[in-house]
């Protein structure tokens, strides 16, 4: 355990935790949805830094007469597949967050408040079926 | 790897692409068309999932299908690791036709119900989704991939808040908030766990997954990150689908969603993460690493107390919807119960019992629905006496519903209690006796709730009231919906043998 190797994990985790409690345990929707930006951007952060070794670079073959004729060293370069993963979890979380923001306008503009609590207490006032 | 696939073996494929497809087409749609066109996909899908079965019912072995990338990769280390694949075995198959086949049902039960609660111009984006819901169930059922399976996953969740928010009401624009708020929680720590699973092991697929953490096992070292790995999987999809403690969201999300919504949630989303996370205990982590780290141990205990307190609740409400969803939690407990026990025989009845929820779930939803039209739109009790007179089939369906959920013998409830129940006598005494004296008391509870429904719904009505008969008269759709959900219900219990046999032998491909 290296704390000073492991730093960027180590913040990916505590911001894991902010943006969980807040996600779960805040009464306003906007930070809700700021706590859940937070909490996914965080896994992001961990996927990224545990993806990338210092030193190599990215799997971009510049000297293609080169490669064709040698064959690729593999060790000069860093697995892809993580950053693709992040991009793609970046797609759904953008995704996710549209929909939970225009959830919550129309929460808005029905009970004209942004606190989870009151609006139930104001939906079982209402007493509809 | 042999690259030529016969004509069946791309079933799966098409069953996912099939419903992508024309989910986009629907948007555009006229809302008439729109419906044709959605039944149209979903008879496809189920037919072809029921050929598969067949398939596989002849002796058919399980296949993995790779797409993607060429899988002629010149790099011998780099093989496999970037293809991502289908793998279709016998339980995928039959899954796949319960969950087609129960989606086609639930919308035949629901259509009349969807013109009076969502605005016309708005119609077909309900198919649009209906389709998008089944595309990602597919895809969640056939995927031998970690990440696809998180990607289809936050799509069904999507899916489902859609599904909710879309009757225009304020009861369920607070529901469909509740629940992406849960669910949110739930896909995150699924997504850590998948994160820091590919770290630890290195890959995505199930199969090089399972070696690595067989590997882990035996060497020791990364054991602790498994261990928190294995709990994020449980606890994100327990939450994901209402395991007791985290079932907060379900009654409202059930609740006052339109009929057709309320079958689907509870008899189809919840289970697509179930099966998810059965993949993952039986094909990805393996039950001896899970019983070794004690996650099962904690689920056990969540199960039994989700079928105790579900009951309790289920048995205080006094409104029949609300009562049917917290059924639900209960009947989610016996599920994981069935899970948690660490045995392939408690694997096969949480399997079974999947299925019979499944099944009978969404036609409990559809009868209620009914049943409330022909009590003058009320769902409380004291208005539904009589309405089994009212709306017969309806009352019928229910019967048989609530039956099968007591479990009574030659119905698909019963079959699943006795799979629980004799793979818990297989266990050590002390979880052997919690399992059948949970089993005794909650079945108690069932009976006490259910029966008291139905005994409702035969009871003259109170004085005085009247009720437009003609309201319950849903239509040709509705009735042929209940009865099929009922004939299902009833071979279920009658020829569970064939179900029990291709479970057990998809159990066994899986491995």
């Amino acid at each position: 355990m290296d704390f000073l190797t492991n730093y960027v994990e180590i913040a990916a985790m505590a911001l894991f935790g902010i943006g969980f409690t807040t996600l779960l345990l805040h009464r306003n929707m906007i930070k809700k949805i700021i706590g859940f930006s937070i909490m996914d951007n965080a896994i992001f952060l961990f996927l990224a830094a545990k993806g990338f070794i210092e030193g190599k670079t990215a799997p971009i073959v510049t000297d293609v007469a080169g490669a064709l004729e040698n064959g690729v060293d593999t060790s000069l370069y860093i697995n892809p597949i993580p950053a693709g993963l992040v991009l793609t979890g970046i797609v759904v979380s953008v995704s996710v967050t549209a929909v939970m923001l225009s959830l919550t306008i129309r929460l808005y503009r029905r009970y004209h408040t942004l606190d989870i609590d009151e609006i139930t207490a104001l939906c079982r006032k209402e007493g509809e079926e | 790897m042999e690259l030529h696939y016969t004509l069946w073996q791309h079933i799966p494929f098409v069953s996912i692409l099939l419903p992508l497809a024309s989910g986009a087409f629907t948007s555009v749609m006229k809302p008439r068309w729109a419906r044709r066109w959605t039944l149209t996909v979903l008879i496809i899908v189920t037919a072809l999932s029921f050929l598969l079965c067949m398939q596989f019912m002849g002796g058919a072995e399980g296949y993995n299908f790779p797409m993607g990338h060429d899988y002629e990769v010149t790099n011998e280390a780099a093989k496999g690791a970037i293809v991502n694949e289908i793998r279709v075995g016998s339980l995928e198959a039959l899954t796949a036709l319960f969950f087609s086949g129960i989606m086609l049902l639930s919308l035949m039960g629901g259509m009349k119900k969807l013109d009076e609660h969502i605005d016309g111009n708005k119609q077909s984006l309900y198919y649009v989704i209906l389709l998008l819901l089944t595309a990602a169930l597919m895809a969640q059922v056939y995927t031998n991939d970690l990440f696809t399976s998180y990607v289809f996953l936050e799509i069904m969740t999507l899916a489902a808040c859609a599904l909710i928010a879309i009757r225009k009401r304020g009861r369920t624009l607070v529901a469909a908030a509740k629940y992406m708020i849960m669910n949110l929680v739930g896909s995150g720590l699924f997504l850590l766990g998948i994160v820091i699973l590919y770290d630890v092991s290195g890959h995505l697929l199930m199969e090089p997954i399972r070696q690595a953490v067989a590997n882990i096992a035996v060497t020791g070292q990364y054991a602790q990150p498994l261990t928190v790995v294995i709990a994020l999987f449980a606890i994100g999809l327990a939450i994901k689908s209402a395991l007791f403690p985290f079932h907060t969201w379900v009654p409202d999300a059930y609740g006052y969603s339109t009929p057709t919504s309320q079958a689907i949630l509870s008899s189809l989303v919840s289970k697509g993460y179930i099966f998810l996370l059965i993949k993952i205990m039986y094909r990805v982590i393996g039950l001896d690493v899970i019983a070794a780290t004690g996650i099962d141990d904690i689920l056990f205990v969540f199960a039994l107390a989700g079928m105790i307190f579900g009951s309790l609740s289920a048995l205080r409400q006094n409104d029949v919807r609300r009562m049917i969803a917290f059924s639900s939690v209960a009947q989610i407990g016996y599920i994981y119960l069935g899970m948690a026990m660490g045995t392939e025989a408690g694997m096969m009845a949480a399997m079974f019992h999947l299925f019979s929820h499944a099944v009978c779930k969404s036609m409990l939803f559809l009868a209620a629905g009914g049943l409330a039209d022909a009590s003058g739109n009320s769902k409380l009790f004291r208005d539904l006496r009589g309405a089994g007179y009212r709306s017969p089939i309806a009352g019928v369906a229910f019967t048989v519903g609530a039956l099968s959920m007591v479990g009574f013998p030659f119905l698909g409830g019963f079959v699943s209690k006795l799979n629980i129940a004799l793979a818990g006598i297989a266990l050590d005494p002390v979880r052997a006796s919690l399992v059948l004296v949970t089993l005794a008391v909650s079945t108690m509870l069932n009976t006490m709730y259910f029966l008291r429904t139905v005994i409702t719904l035969y009871r003259k009505p109170l004085a005085g009231a009247t009720y437009s008969v003609q309201r319950g008269q849903r239509g040709f759709c509705f009735n042929a919906a209940l009865v099929l959900l009922a004939l299902v219900n009833i071979a279920l219990g009658v020829f569970s043998q064939t179900a029990v046999n291709l479970i057990t032998a998809g159990l066994r491909m899986f491995g």
